[in-house]
């Protein structure tokens, strides 16, 4: 009897010098990535389960994504302007002015386009959700949700999450066009061309190959961005000051998931196709 | 004239037990906050619960709502051991314990409307017909007919816990927790409040269990008042009894004017 003490007490030992072998950084570390893995998890299964926050979806919706039209597309306009001004002049030194459009559309499309777009959301949508969800949190609005019998994980992260999902591969789609007409523009400043011409230069090079994994990954974005912000919300601590870390972590930890995501999906990518 | 109120409402007293705590523990980390409470709460009655700041009074309310899970101990309401069940079951008893939070906690992307219907439509089985008059006769109740359709930043401090009130009441809740309803308030403001408490309670017939520091609301609600200590329920009596005691602690508490 005693002797099975003594041995569960040696496992218990061990288990604490286990963790306490890592440093706290690495403890918290690994302990940011299991909770973020299992907020994600439940959000896969609160998606299904009515009952459903179908209005506060749709106001998401436009919270989120139609709110950020106007940055996207700016932001999209002049990447594309600056890109093929800056690649006009070396692709004249080789003689291959007319890839141009070719290599805007191919840079904008697969790559450019999706990862420009996914960092300023996650800069704006992801830091903005962060601190929502943040300050509702201190001020006691989301436990009285919880004892009102309501549930706030459905309400306030199920619809931000499926409108961050959802409305960031439209966001792309509309950045990827106004790159392309932003080269257009920038095209036409040192030399002519119809719109025509360059769309069809432009589209000469891409497949259904390209654009398919293109545009899967922006939804993988856009989980990814409405998770972080939610969970860095959701959790944040009593005090003011966590609201401001909820934003600021939010944006931190969404930004470095969209290039690993990014060079996860490439390698994936050239597997597949 | 307030002790023929409260004489009414122990008149409504039916000496039936509404919620049991018994030996409810707590602790965070090493600091253990309660070691030992129990309390029972009649019908219709109004109990206030005493203590000095950081003793764990907030934290009695919220393991009786749920938000915070106890160590150990039980707490039944209306018979039932609600905190147990399975999430849907649960919520059936918790939307018959209403919790009236300190700051109001109204959600502010909503207008007073939205806030007072948000935890009724988001009931099976709720009539959307009876909807707009349930929120005007919640708001006629707090006497703020006029604020509904204001955002909650346009709203007082006093006006905030009226309408966080009223959105308490859309559920009819048989229980009421109020953690701390005057602080942060004018006198006359807290006042105001007391008296709607009292009101609410006469009219509504609630059983109501309040956590406060303001001992003219506690002298005017309190059918009974329990006073918190190391963990634990030190002393219990009426106003007027606690005002007397022997307890130098307890006493500390009514000297205060």
């Amino acid at each position: 009897m005693d002797k099975a003490v003594d041995s569960t007490e040696k496992k218990e030992k061990e288990k604490e010098s286990i963790a306490t072998i890592l440093p706290a950084s690495t403890q918290e570390f690994f302990l940011k990535i299991s909770g973020l893995t299992l907020f994600g998890w439940r959000y896969l299964k609160h998606i299904f389960k009515p009952p459903y926050e179908i209005a506060e979806t749709f106001r998401q919706f436009y919270e989120i994504g139609f709110k950020s039209f106007s940055l996207v597309a700016i932001t999209g306009f002049i990447i594309g302007l600056t890109l093929t001004m800056q690649s006009i002049p070396t692709l004249q030194k080789f003689g291959a002015s007319s890839l141009v459009p070719s290599m805007v559309a191919l840079a904008v499309i697969l790559e450019i386009g999706p990862v420009i777009t996914a960092l300023i959301f996650a800069g704006k949508i992801g830091s903005g959700i962060g601190a929502e969800l943040g300050s509702m949190k201190v001020t006691e609005q989301i436990d009285a949700m919880e004892v009102s019998g309501c549930n706030p994980f459905k309400f306030l992260v199920v619809t931000r999450v499926t409108a961050a999902t959802l409305m960031l591969p439209l966001l792309v789609v509309l950045a990827d066009a106004l790159a392309l007409l932003g080269g257009f523009v920038a095209i036409n400043i040192s030399d002519s061309s119809t719109l025509q011409l360059f769309l069809r230069n432009s589209f000469n090079n891409i497949t259904m190959a390209d654009v398919i994994p293109a545009m899967a990954k922006t939804f993988i974005f856009g989980f990814s961005i409405g998770v972080v912000g939610c969970y860095e919300g959701y959790n944040a601590n009593r005090g003011t000051a966590s609201v401001g870390v909820a934003a600021n972590t939010a944006v931190v930890i969404s930004s470095l998931l969209v290039i690993l995501i990014d060079m996860l999906m490439v390698q994936l990518t050239s597997l597949i196709f | 004239m307030d002790s023929e109120t409260k004489t009414e409402v122990v008149k409504d007293d039916t000496g039936e037990s509404v919620m049991e705590i018994t030996d409810l523990k707590k602790s965070f980390g090493s600091n253990t906050v309660l070691k030992d409470v129990s309390l029972s709460l009649k019908r219709g009655e109004t109990v206030v619960i005493l203590g000095r700041s950081g003793t764990g009074k907030s934290v009695i309310l919220k393991c009786i709502i749920g938000l915070i899970p106890p160590d150990s101990g039980k707490i039944t309401a209306f018979g039932k051991e609600y905190l147990d069940l399975p999430e849907s079951e649960e919520n059936k008893v918790r939307i018959k314990i209403g919790f009236l939070f300190q700051g109001g906690a109204l959600y502010d992307s909503m207008t007073v409307r939205q806030n007072l219907e948000f935890p009724i439509v988001r009931q099976p089985h709720y009539k959307k017909e009876d909807l707009t008059a349930k929120v005007e006769e919640m708001l006629e109740n707090v006497g703020l007919t006029k604020a509904i359709d204001k955002m909650p930043s346009e709203l007082s401090g006093g006006m905030q816990k009226r309408i966080s009130l009223a959105r308490t009441l859309m559920l009819d809740p048989k229980i009421i927790l109020y953690d701390e309803p005057t602080t942060g308030l004018d006198p006359v403001t807290s006042n105001e409040i007391s008296h709607l408490i009292l009101e609410m309670q006469k009219k509504l017939k609630v059983t109501s269990l309040i956590v406060t520091h303001d001992m003219a609301c506690a002298k005017l609600v309190a059918n009974r008042i329990v006073v918190l200590k190391d963990g634990g329920f030190t002393a219990e009596g009426t106003y007027e009894e606690l005002e007397h005691s022997d307890d130098e602690f307890v006493r500390g508490f009514f000297e205060f004017e």
